[in-house]
């Protein structure tokens, strides 16, 4: 019985020299883009080199651009992204390759440490706990960035991201809001001045690509949306100089 | 690795200029609507330079309404234009300032010299 198969269009390389090279893999039922991958890494091309760990849609490390669109590998399946029974898988846009489906997330970490986003605490284990209720703005805001895994998804589909090297991107502005959000925090004002500038929330576009994108459904725009509008109203009061 | 700009972008001067272009955008919104009805209206009976002067000539209010018109795009344009040279050129920071310095005052000249010439074409 021959079974059925469809051609993966995988890119090998890197930034400066690569190509796109075919290969034929056996169509399964539920099969995932990861699986694919693993299939032609595992019996056709050992030489392929890409990123994955939990394969679940928990750790945010198998994300690859999908016929032309970031995705989670793991969580996207065949059937739904495949286009007249081909299939083209690449790199993260908007990151440097390191070899084929392999990026180097550093610029990305590097600018969520850019933009502050890392909480700073005032309270010692001597202080009770803080209180917030559920039902608090502040906390309702954080909560709805909070699920971010800095799979990089986001950065990759930005076009601003692209067009300004200095763009700390959707994710780390994303996180940002959420601690400027967060009651315990005392990092408000440093982080302000952070992610206000030429790279910084005034230069997203509001264009949503981030928000069209997300696997995880959360609206960095929105954030984003939030720290323009809390830096100018710190500006107004001339607390960012 | 990250790049550094040549010049420094300071978090309040660019958390004022996006305030200052959010706000002019307000005053733009209202002033393209007057505008654009007006010239709907002025057009019906056919355009000509002497119902434009007979219109705008002479009338403090249209001088005022023009005059806000034209610095409203002095401040929002070349914020624009700052941002756009930014992201599509290779220019420093310290270059994109001076010409969008430069295009601010060239459309504030330049308008408001239209506004106030229209001004006294007419009137008594």
């Amino acid at each position: 019985m021959s079974e059925e198969t469809f051609t993966v269009s995988v890119w090998r390389g890197d930034d400066e020299v690569g190509r796109y090279q075919d290969y034929e893999v056996p169509r399964m039922e539920s099969q995932t883009v990861l699986d694919v991958i693993t299939y032609i890494q595992r019996r056709l091309d050992p030489n392929l080199s890409y990123r994955f760990a939990c394969r679940v849609g928990v750790c945010g490390s198998c994300a690859m651009t999908v016929n032309g669109k970031p995705r989670w590998t793991c969580r996207t399946h065949v059937s739904k992204v495949i286009e007249d029974g081909r299939l083209e898988v690449a790199p993260l846009r908007n990151l440097k390759v390191i070899k084929d489906l392999s990026v180097d997330m550093t610029d990305f970490f590097d600018k969520w440490a850019k933009a502050e986003a890392r909480f700073v605490g005032g309270s010692t284990r001597h202080d009770d706990f803080a209180k917030v209720s559920p039902d608090d703005k502040r906390r309702q805001e954080a909560s709805a960035g909070i699920e971010c895994i800095g799979c990089g998804v986001c950065y990759a589909t930005c076009d601003v991201v692209a067009w300004n090297t200095e763009y700390l991107g959707p994710a780390a502005l994303n996180r940002a809001w959420t601690l400027i959000n967060d009651e315990r925090d005392t990092g408000r004002l440093s982080r302000l001045k952070a992610v206000s500038g030429t790279g910084g929330c005034q230069a997203c576009h509001s264009q949503q690509g981030c928000v069209e994108r997300c696997p995880k459904h959360l609206n960095p725009t929105a954030s984003i949306a939030g720290l323009k509008r809390a830096t100018a109203m710190a500006a107004l009061k001339g607390e960012l100089k | 690795m990250i790049e550094e700009t040549a010049v420094p972008s300071n978090p309040q001067t660019e958390a004022r200029l996006w305030l200052a272009q959010r706000v002019s955008a307000m005053v733009l919104a209202l002033c393209i609507v007057v505008h654009l009805a007006t010239i709907i209206m002025a057009v019906q009976g056919g355009l000509s330079a002497a119902e434009i002067v007979g219109r705008v000539g002479g009338s403090e209010v249209w001088l005022v309404f023009y005059g806000v018109f034209v610095l409203a795009i002095t401040v929002h344009a070349p914020i624009g234009l700052r941002a756009i040279l930014n992201e599509m050129t290779k220019l420093s920071m310290g270059r994109i300032n001076l010409l969008c310095f430069l295009a601010a005052v060239m459309l504030g000249y330049l308008g408001l010299k239209v506004a106030i010439r229209f001004y006294m074409l007419g009137g008594a």
